[in-house]
């Protein structure tokens, strides 16, 4: 029987929560040594499909086949104990502790015939393990210290130690640079050419059309279609995941750029990071763009405008007038408006409702006396959610069980709110799906045409160009150029990106 | 706290007058201390000879016991109230049956049976904890109360007087008596060291008190974790309880009053902090000995009780500042 070959066949899978079919009879069939790309806008239910195979959440329906065997996992350390490993987005890692420590949690190696972990066993295996991959970092350095990417190989080797025979990876490049997504795609590749099944998690159809074997579709909750990624391309992916075409991953620009500056910003060096002498200036209506590789000063240059980081030099003039923009409460009052990249981090407050999320940074236009008006509050949640078309419940539901487009556009939503004359908006698409992320982009554009002004940071060069109007590159800090949306190509950004690397 | 913020590349630079504020402040606890005793040995030079060093060392000896077991609660991010009580409730208990049964059996019994009920205590503040996601505060505020309430109605309020080998000299150094429980306290020591570096438990306690979510992905056990933590710390109590009625020789409702917040000071003073996952056994004793430093040390001053208190919190107030400092990151 053919079946009985996959590695992993899961069948028929359904899952209800209160109100709404998460998944509808889903199939996915894993072939040993293939990369197997589940994608699916956020919502399609690819994370709930996971969570059922790793015991998370219990199935309603459905038959999950291990080499032909059924398996029913009670939870992850079940699921990994078979063989079966996820490296999650959100990296679930106890970070005061070392590599060694974080690697064999739950299954530490003893000195023989003693109750004692035997350390020189732990350093030893995962020496083996980092040599196999080719993963260069001390097993005794604590968790904290090391970057993103850094932790993100970690759990990886983790996963690899179980002697995984299926490795979920959700979303494992969205923290990577390019050289670091080099060698996840090597490291990949080492375990498909073993016999392992990935099943790989991501939004970047550039990444997914080269490394995986298989594409699985998802749309809400159901089975679309599985395809070899050999036959597949961008555009008919997207028509899979949002089941219309989309030629246009942008909206039309518009012609919304003023005259009169509304914004200046000039020699600004903060104090505890390394950006630098940053001096330009913005002009109302102007959707400007901040380009750079990662660690370049982007965020540091937001965050300095708008107060939530010690500047040391540097002077802000807005309409005019300079603005000091010490904290930023002042620079709310200023004008100003910051949507974080750290969405779940800094962004969202997760146990709060959508109304809450919404009016908690204009608060004050609600007020009568000392007490909150609810109907207005209420009323101004409604304004919003229709106007963004969010898609959720009640205003009522508790923000954490959105998706993450929906989530983005509730922070959206909450500083239109405060009725801000710049918006800052760090990496405002990111881990959000295509269909999301246009309606953001329209968002971004409305806001301009209602004579907003827009800085947006963004790692996604085709973003930046299709959606700016001008671009400033940014590079080890420092301002290395600034480019003309319309008229420069990925390579000139690039060039200048890497000016003072 | 922001992970993305630790990432960014440290600039590096020859010493600056930042860099050594730095280092100042890193060590500012220790420096103060030191300071602290230079200073009063010089008003009373009788403060560093060895007399009162031995005096020092066996008072931490009696103490530190119980920070060990509170410094497990606190590795946990979470805490526990219920030491103090329980050095009451564990004195009678000694007191009680060093009185009935007599000889080394009685002596032994009495151990165990302190053991047993901290442990049983310590169960109850673990499961609630692991279980129901109390917050430790809460549920050890509560025990507390009923383990107080349970040694009014078993002992009436009575004194008993008690003795024991632990408080008995080993030998005399200078004159000064050096009792077992220094002994004791030594072995217990190192007997915790092992548990938190070099046992799975050890390392499952400081998984869970970094990151829960993480530690229960890897397949730990963490109600178990949780529970044991707190049965340890409860024995530890119970055993402090033991030394204090012994030490003091009776047992009574004052005894053990407020030994919880000298404990959790202590342990904080050493740089275990209330973030959880982190804190050494060494800075446990450092904090231990530096608490019984500075009492000794105001005594020999000649300050006054009241004064005394506000020096001890201002203290607590400052080695949380400065512990706070390493995990708040710069903007």
């Amino acid at each position: 029987m053919e079946h009985a070959e996959a590695l992993l066949r899961m069948e028929g899978i359904s899952k209800s929560f209160p109100g709404v079919k998460a998944l509808d009879h889903v199939q996915l069939t894993v072939q040993a040594g293939t990369v197997h790309a589940l994608m699916g806008e956020n919502g399609a239910g690819k994370s709930t499909l996971m969570k059922c195979l790793f015991g998370i959440y219990h199935k309603d329906e459905g038959h999950i086949y291990l080499e032909g065997q059924e398996v029913n996992f009670a939870n992850s350390r079940e699921a990994l104990d078979h063989g079966v490993a996820m490296v999650h987005q959100e990296l679930n890692q106890a970070l005061k502790r070392n590599v060694m420590d974080n690697i064999w949690l739950g299954r530490y190696p003893k000195i023989k015939g003693l109750p004692l972990v035997s350390e020189k066993q732990m350093y030893a295996d995962t020496m083996r393990v980092f040599e196999e991959l080719d993963i260069h970092v001390d097993p005794r350095t604590v968790m904290s210290k090391m970057p993103v990417s850094q932790r993100q190989m970690v759990e990886i080797a983790k996963a690899v130690s179980f002697h995984s025979k299926i490795i979920v990876l959700d979303e494992p490049t969205s923290s990577l640079t390019e050289q670091e997504v080099d060698h996840l795609f090597k490291i990949i590749n080492m375990l498909r050419d073993r016999g392992c099944g990935i099943i790989y998690i991501s939004h970047k159809m550039d990444e997914i059309l080269r490394i995986s074997d298989e594409v699985t579709i998802m749309r809400d909750g159901q089975y679309i279609a599985t395809r070899p990624a050999a036959e597949l391309t961008k555009a008919e992916i997207i028509r899979l995941m949002v089941g219309r075409e989309m030629t246009n991953q942008f909206p039309p620009k518009l012609d919304t750029v003023g005259q009169e500056d509304i914004m200046r910003v000039e020699g600004l060096t903060a104090e505890y990071s390394h950006l630098k002498d940053v001096s330009f200036s913005l002009k109302k209506g102007e959707i400007l763009g901040v380009a750079g590789l990662d660690g370049s000063g982007r965020t540091e240059l937001l965050e300095n405008i708008f107060g939530a980081a010690t500047r040391r030099s540097g002077t802000i003039y807005k309409d005019g007038n300079r603005v000091q923009n010490r904290t930023p409460q002042e620079s709310i009052k200023n004008g100003f408006a910051l949507v974080t990249e750290e969405r779940r981090a800094t962004g969202i407050f997760g146990i709060l409702n959508i109304q809450e999320n919404t009016v908690i940074a204009s608060l004050k236009n609600y007020l009568k006396g000392v007490l909150l008006q609810s109907g207005k509050m209420s009323s101004s949640t409604n304004e919003m959610i229709q106007a963004m078309s969010i898609k959720t419940p009640s205003q009522k539901t508790k923000i954490q069980s959105l998706s993450g487009g929906n989530q983005q556009k509730v922070i959206f939503g909450r500083w239109i709110l405060t009725n801000p004359d710049v918006l800052l908006l760090d990496e405002p698409t990111r881990g959000i799906d295509v269909g999301a992320k246009y309606e953001i982009y329209q968002l971004i554009q409305r806001l301009a045409e209602a004579g907003k002004s827009v800085i947006m940071v963004s790692s996604e060069m085709p973003e930046l160009l299709g959606v700016c109007n001008r671009i400033l590159v940014m590079s080890g800090g420092r301002l290395a150029g600034e480019v003309d949306a319309d008229h420069t190509t990925q390579e000139e950004i690039m060039t200048l990106a890497a000016m003072y690397v | 706290m922001s992970q993305a913020k630790e990432i960014r590349p440290h600039q590096k630079k020859a010493l600056s007058t930042p860099d050594v504020l730095n280092w100042l402040l890193d060590h500012a606890m220790i420096i103060i201390i030191l300071l602290l005793a230079v200073y009063v040995t010089i008003r009373v030079p009788a403060f560093i000879k060895l007399p009162n060093i031995v005096n020092l060392i066996s008072l931490t000896a009696s103490r530190l016991p119980m920070a060990l077991g509170v410094a497990g609660c606190i590795v946990l991010a979470g805490t526990d109230l219920s030491g103090g009580r329980m050095v009451g409730l564990a004195g009678f208990l000694v007191a009680s049956v060093i009185g009935s049964v007599a000889g080394v059996g009685g002596v032994l019994l009495a151990i165990l049976v302190v053991l047993i009920t901290g442990a049983a205590v310590g169960l109850v503040n673990g499961f609630c904890m692991g279980k129901f996601k109390l917050h430790p505060f809460i549920v050890t505020l509560a025990t507390q109360l009923m383990i107080y309430g349970l040694y009014l109605t078993v002992s009436n309020s009575k004194q008993i007087a008690v003795s024991s080998f632990v408080s008995q000299p080993m030998f005399y150094i200078s004159g000064r008596p050096v009792p077992w429980y220094v002994l004791l306290a030594v072995i217990i020591t190192a007997l915790m060291w092992l548990v938190w570096n070099k046992t799975t438990f050890g390392k499952n306690m400081f998984a869970v008190g970094s990151n829960e979510e993480a530690a229960r992905v890897s397949g730990v056990n963490v109600l178990m974790t949780i529970v044991c933590v707190f049965m340890l710390a409860g024995a530890l109590y119970g055993y402090t309880g033991f030394v204090e009625a012994c030490r003091i020789g009776n047992s009574s409702a004052t005894l053990g009053l407020s030994y919880e917040n000298d404990a959790i000071s202590a342990v904080v003073i050493g740089g275990v902090s209330f973030v959880g996952g982190t804190g050494k056994i060494s800075g446990v004793i450092l904090g231990v000995f530096m608490m019984q430093l500075i009492m000794t040390a105001m005594t020999f001053l000649g300050i006054s009780g009241g004064v005394a208190y506000i020096i001890k919190g201002a203290v607590i107030l400052i080695a949380c500042i400065l512990d706070m400092r390493k995990y708040r990151a710069k903007k």
